[in-house]
């Protein structure tokens, strides 16, 4: 099983109860109360190791635990040999799901990930959302294309970093530093424990931090990075005993997450409040207000991003990755961004999302990979049993009434959607009540194993970032919970569409 | 004696390889990743390389040859290519793909094909290239000499250091491109 090939000093004064029984995904693993983590090594490790036994706090950064996913065999091969060059223990892998579920099996087995952007069989963004949200890892992107584009959705998807290919063993030195500056962040949350405005202030300075490499300061950073030639500076020794045990977002986790900030409102959401109605025991206010940050660079991302229809392929997920999660209700998202930026009123909120969930498609086109009606996780959209007819309605009312949306929405307009979405009225209401049962369920993963694939492959680019992840944490980001138990009661049979959506969108991004 | 000639031989068939482009600096850092606990490296990862790359030339030929193109998959492919040629330090054959694929990008069929064509010449000349630079290498280690490592540097003098009782040490400058040859070890 799993090898220890040494264990690190990183947690020197470390409160006794961060090691209490935090049992989400088997977070920590044989805590070692004087010594914190124990490392597992993983199959492919030791050649052309040479370390040996060393006190791994010496040795730091050799040993690190690096997972390397490339569908390409040469550049993976390469890349696996610089990497052990450099001292790192690497495990490579070719499939971005194999990846994922290593990561998932094994949470804190490794310190860092590089992926490869362009995969068959899931984009490299994707993957990368997935890792920053359930497993909190920094993640390296890499590729052949250094497009400003690409650099550019590398950042606002949350990579520490982007390299491009060809790799040189330069630019894989140094690549210690984004584990160590995000567990040195994670600390930095952790110290400012206290009230509940701290919480804000904490997830801004951690976001300066814990994002300087991806989004905030400068966007060229991450391309400047690359060069081989940058000299890191060394905050070594303090930082490498800044790690703590991570706790891991499970599915579970992340969706009574996400209910306790919809209950909440996403700008009321402080994470002392989220903590409380989450109510889950050894969940300290730092590891929420941690992951209330990301959470809320996600959906900033998502309403931030432009819709260019081809973007859609890209990142579209064939109804067999159903693991990966749905097109979440981007729209969902972006009203609920609106939201909370003020331009929304708060109550056309959950009418509008509401309308945008109901809102049927006529496109065929979108992946539905839904799921099991009681686990209302992941939905790419919402698949509406509606009939034909009034689906046919829906759409039309909505697009007349989206089309010419300013930014702030116009009261017509407004009771416009109110009509639309009273035909889900009922559809919301009854479903309500299976909200709390999808607690219970498995993890999201192993429903989404099952299939549910009646949808169709998604041509329709209007879906625009759905795919944006989300998913995986199953809970759908949705206010209240309503659009979610849309999903379950109706078994998403179609996949309701945001062309709409996506105008809709687009007019109010101004 | 006989080491020593191959090895100078080895060491200007590379170099002519980098004059001409068939080789970038990538390829010499596969060559210093190559060391004892490793001492086949260079050899499987072209391997791989020529078996990929077969594979990917295969399926852009079956691609440009669909009564419809489908230029995402074209490019895809390309894209593929692109990025292990350029790991592996093939540079023409990179160069090709990164014409190749600006011509997907406009959807022209007939100009597509023949980047197809470029790319494959490219391709089977620097196999051939790397081929006979292994088998070179082969024969001196099976002769008992060491392969000698290449290191490139901007030199503007040329040298001649003299003999060591392992074999020579000779620096030659070309074109701006400074070869270094050492003898690793004597046998």
């Amino acid at each position: 099983m799993f090898k220890h090939v040494k264990s690190r000093n990183f947690l020197h004064n470390f409160p006794p109860f961060f090691f209490l029984g935090l049992e989400f995904g088997s977070v920590f693993r044989e805590m070692n109360s004087s010594s914190g983590k124990v490392y597992m090594s993983t199959a492919s490790s030791s050649a052309g190791w040479k370390a040996g036994d060393a006190a791994a706090a010496d040795q730091f950064p050799a040993g690190l635990r690096v997972l390397v996913v490339d569908d390409d065999p040469t550049c993976l091969m390469i890349l696996e040999k610089m990497l052990r060059t450099c001292l790192y223990e690497v495990t490579k892998c070719n499939r971005a799901a194999t990846a994922l579920s290593m990561l998932r099996e094994n949470k804190n087995g490794f310190d860092i990930v590089i992926s490869d952007v362009h995969m068959p069989d899931m984009d490299g963004f994707k993957l990368l959302e997935h890792i920053g949200l359930e497993m909190d890892l920094p993640v390296i992107m890499m590729s052949a294309d250094d497009g400003k584009h690409v650099v550019m959705k590398g950042v606002t998807h949350g990579a520490c970093d982007y390299l491009i290919k060809p790799v040189r063993i330069e630019a894989l030195k140094n690549i210690w530093q984004h584990v160590v500056r995000k567990r040195k962040n994670e600390w930095k949350d952790f110290e400012q424990s206290g009230s509940v405005e701290e919480g804000d202030q904490q997830l801004k300075h951690s976001e300066d931090a814990g994002y300087s490499s991806s989004a905030n300061e400068g966007n060229w950073k991450s391309s400047k990075r690359r060069k081989d030639d940058e000299d890191e500076t060394d905050e070594r020794d303090d930082t490498s005993t800044l790690k703590k045990p991570r706790v891991v977002w499970s599915v579970e986790l992340h969706q009574q997450f996400v209910v306790a900030v919809n209950q909440l409102g996403i700008d009321k959401a402080v994470p002392k409040k989220i903590l409380e109605l989450m109510n889950v025991p050894g969940l300290t206010r730092e590891n929420v207000a941690s992951h209330l940050q990301k959470y809320r660079l996600y959906l900033r991302r998502l309403s931030g991003v432009s819709q260019h229809p081809s973007n859609l392929n890209n990142t579209f997920m064939s109804p067999q990755d159903a693991t990966f999660g749905p097109l979440s209700s981007l729209n969902v998202l972006d009203l609920q961004t609106l939201a909370a930026t003020g331009q929304l009123p708060a109550q056309s909120l959950a009418t509008l999302e509401a309308a945008g969930l109901g809102r049927p498609t006529g496109k065929s086109g979108l992946p539905v990979p839904l799921v099991d009606q009681r686990n209302f996780f992941s939905f790419e959209n919402p698949k509406l049993r509606f009939g034909e007819g009034q689906q046919h309605v829906n759409n039309n009312k909505q697009m007349n009434l989206l089309h010419g949306i300013p930014t702030t929405m116009e009261p017509k307009q407004l009771a416009g959607l109110h009509h639309g979405a009273q035909s889900m009225g009922n559809m919301n209401m009854q479903v309500t009540s299976h909200a709390p049962q999808s607690s219970q369920n498995n993890p999201l993963l192993m429903q989404m194993a099952q299939p549910q694939a009646r949808g169709q492959m998604l041509n329709d680019s209007s879906l625009g970032h759905a795919p944006r992840l989300l998913s995986p944490m199953g809970q759908p980001i949705l206010s209240n919970g309503i659009a979610a138990n849309v999903l379950l009661e109706t078994g998403f049979k179609k996949i309701s569409e945001p062309l709409v959506i996506i105008q809709f969108r687009r007019t109010l991004r101004c | 004696m006989e080491v020593v000639q191959m090895q100078r031989g080895l060491v200007d068939y590379t170099k002519t390889l980098f004059m001409e482009c068939f080789l970038d600096a990538q390829f010499l850092q596969l060559q210093q990743l190559q060391d004892e606990s490793n001492p086949d490296f260079v050899f499987e990862v072209v391997s791989l390389f020529f078996d990929d790359s077969e594979k990917l030339l295969n399926d852009l030929s079956m691609a440009l040859d669909q009564p419809s193109v489908d230029f995402k998959k074209v490019d895809a492919h390309v894209h593929q290519l692109k990025g292990s040629s350029s790991s592996i330090g093939a540079q023409r054959v990179k160069d090709a793909c990164v014409t190749f694929r600006n011509f997907c990008e406009e959807q022209n069929i007939e100009a597509t094909l023949r980047c197809l064509q470029q790319v494959k010449h490219e391709y089977y000349l620097v196999k051939n290239k790397l081929e006979t630079l292994l088998r070179l290498e082969q024969q001196i280690v099976a002769a008992g000499g060491s392969i000698p490592m290449i290191e490139m540097g901007f030199l503007k003098t040329i040298n001649m250091k003299g003999k060591h009782d392992s074999g020579v040490v000779y620096t030659v400058e070309t074109y701006g491109v400074f070869c270094d040859s050492t003898s690793i070890r004597s046998l």
